[in-house]
């Protein structure tokens, strides 16, 4: 460390104000307070109420997001091996390539009952999909940063890190550096940068990519990291070639046999997060973890994250209830519905950014109620989408400036009444 | 009664008019600047939309519609005055206009004076006159069309008020002075309708 905070006092001089690279600062500011706290402190009379800023904030909602990461690592990497170990082949890209330099023999990479063979696997997946999101999104927030003249803040670290953790692991490289660009570009710093922004930056890059390029992204098919899924992969979960939410829509699941069960083995597995996904999307249980992280420090709301799961439950009773004969994803059980798709991930991470959730503490139940009714009724009843959450949250998002008002007008006319 | 439920959550949310077709845009960019006056504009555009889809309705099947006049006369049965649609919808629109225009002088002049010209220039909006080229074009009789109508416009009601709402938070936003004004309405304009693809492909 002090080898680069040595480099970088080294090289302050160029991009301070007169330096020769003044109007780069951004790209001298950024990794300095990136990598250490800055020097600077307030001026003249100040009223702190907590050391809380944005920067550690931000650095809070990643350290809740390591338990999805090293699921998406591990996850990924098993499931495509698990898939190869039953019968399918290794695709036939540059990170197979990667993989075999990695870990020496095919027998070696390809070895579900390998952790290392599985995050190693994962990762070949992983990292190329987080690099170019980082590179092509970094870039273009340096780029505003410079012209715009102002800092690079911490934001667009949560942005990478929600960005390739609600994608699939096969998905091209292109594809993600034209979604992160659109969702930095048009979602983001046209509104001015973090914290001004309407809809949520990671979701609407994603939301961009789906509709553009729904081949690779729409959900229907699982995200096995592998070729020749027809023949080998009838066997996994008894499930052929189907998503449990495509499954669901299609009636060919028995949600009353006992590996489906809450509990059982099948329901154990997509709550562990050992089903194919979106690459970090896929553990409950990892959602669960970071959530205790959020509400701990108080970072994401839990209001928010109660109004999800309220809404969702009453939807989904209420759909259970009703019934229907020609849709048979009416009766998917509740129980299934909080752990498929990217249910707890949007629910823990999307829904309660704090930027583009309602502000108000009334406002967020009533805007987390919105998305898991949404989420509920995308999934059940538009047989154009399998998965809901991502629009869901995109939905209310927009409503959210709504709420608040609101609630806010509501506030302003019971204080008027009461000193009149 | 479930048919018609159907269309009134089509014609809110699936078919919205301002974020799925695009339609009422004029209006829709310009007078989304605070709540208040949008709730207003969405609110005379509603009542505007559930009067005059069905009063059209009438008016077409009654006397515009191919052979629609016999009961007039036997002889009229070969009679197609189809040709004159626009010419009447924008009429019978007008004057629902001007009504819904004098009531507010009358009555809420603040709301009045805020609406401006664009009151006036609803009976021009093309969400109006598009709800009753619909009402055409999908043959709904009388009971459907003014479901359809009053649909339609709660939900540019729901789409104007989401956009004056983030707009106003938008206040505290740094926008690039280049797209200050409507160049960011469009573009959030373009993110709540990727929003709205949420009930894109529902089949009700």
């Amino acid at each position: 460390m002090k080898a680069i905070r040595k480099l970088l006092d080294s090289q302050a001089h160029l991009f301070e104000s007169g330096g020769k690279l003044e109007h780069l600062h951004a790209f001298y500011e950024a990794p300095d307070t990136l990598l250490f706290t800055p020097g600077e402190v307030t001026k003249g009379s100040v009223h702190v109420r907590d050391g809380l800023d944005l920067k550690r904030m931000m650095i809070t909602v990643v350290v809740a997001l390591v338990p999805c990461c090293l699921m998406a690592l591990y996850n990924t990497g098993f499931q495509a091996n698990l898939a190869i170990s039953q019968g399918a082949q290794p695709l036939d890209a540059w990170q197979m390539d990667l993989l075999l330099l990695l870990m020496g023999s095919p027998e070696a990479a390809f070895d579900p009952t390998n952790v290392i063979a599985n995050l190693a696997h994962g990762a070949v997946w992983f990292v190329p999909v987080f690099a170019v999101t980082g590179i092509i999104g970094g870039h273009i927030e340096m780029a505003f940063a410079v012209f715009r003249k102002h800092e690079v803040n911490e934001g667009f670290l949560v942005t990478l890190f929600l960005f390739p953790l609600v994608l699939p692991p096969t998905i091209p490289l292109w594809q993600v550096g034209l979604g992160i660009a659109f969702a930095v570009i048009l979602a983001k710093e046209a509104f001015g940068g973090t914290g001004m922004n309407v809809l949520n930056v990671a979701l609407m890059g994603r939301a961009f990519l789906f509709f553009a390029y729904p081949a690779d992204i729409s959900g229907d098919q699982p995200w096995y990291a592998v070729d020749g899924l027809a023949s080998g992969i009838g066997s996994i979960d008894g499930l052929s070639g189907a998503t449990y939410l495509a499954g669901a829509a299609a009636g060919s699941i028995d949600w009353a046999s006992s590996a489906m069960a809450v509990g059982g083995s099948a329901w154990l597995d997509a709550f562990y997060g050992l089903v194919p996904g979106s690459m970090g999307e896929t553990s409950a249980l990892a959602c669960l973890l970071g959530a205790a992280v959020l509400i701990a420090t108080g970072i994401g709301s839990w209001r928010t994250m109660a109004g999800v799961t309220v809404g969702t439950v009453a939807m989904v009773l209420l759909l259970n209830a009703v019934g229907s004969e020609t849709n048979p994803a009416f009766s998917m059980p509740l129980m299934w519905h909080l752990v498929v798709g990217g249910w707890a991930f949007g629910t823990v991470f999307m829904a309660t950014d704090p930027v583009t959730s309602a502000f108000t503490e009334k406002g967020k139940l009533i805007y987390g109620f919105g998305i898991g009714v949404m989420v509920v009724l995308v999934r059940v009843i538009n047989p154009a989408y399998p998965e809901g959450m991502m629009l869901a949250i995109l939905f209310m998002n927009m409503f959210a400036p709504f709420i608040d008002y609101f609630f806010v007008q509501a506030n302003i006319k019971r204080r008027v009444a009461r000193n009149a | 009664m479930e048919e018609l439920i159907s269309l009134f959550v089509k014609a809110v949310f699936v078919e919205n008019m301002a974020l799925a077709f695009f339609l009422g845009m004029c209006s829709f960019l310009a007078v989304s600047k605070k709540v208040d006056t949008a709730m207003g504009l969405g609110t005379a555009v509603v009542f505007v939309l559930t009067v005059t889809t069905p009063l059209n309705n009438i008016i077409y099947s009654k006397f515009l519609k191919e052979s629609a006049m016999s009961w007039l006369h036997p002889s009229f049965e070969t009679l197609d005055l189809s040709f004159l649609n626009f010419l009447t919808f924008i009429a019978t629109i007008a004057a629902t206009v001007q009504v819904v225009e004098m009531t507010l002088d009358r009555f809420m002049p603040g709301l009045y004076n805020a609406l401006g010209v664009f009151l006036p220039l609803i009976a021009v909006n093309c969400a109006i006159l598009g709800a009753s080229l619909f009402m055409v074009e999908r043959d709904y009789n009388l009971i459907q069309s003014s479901v359809f109508g009053f649909g339609s416009g709660v939900g540019f009601l729901l789409a104007i008020v989401a956009l004056a709402a983030i707009r106003e938070k938008m206040r505290y936003s740094n926008v690039p002075p280049a797209l200050r004004g409507l160049g960011i309405t469009f573009i959030v304009t373009g993110l709540m309708s990727m929003a709205f693809m949420a009930f894109a492909g529902i089949q009700l």
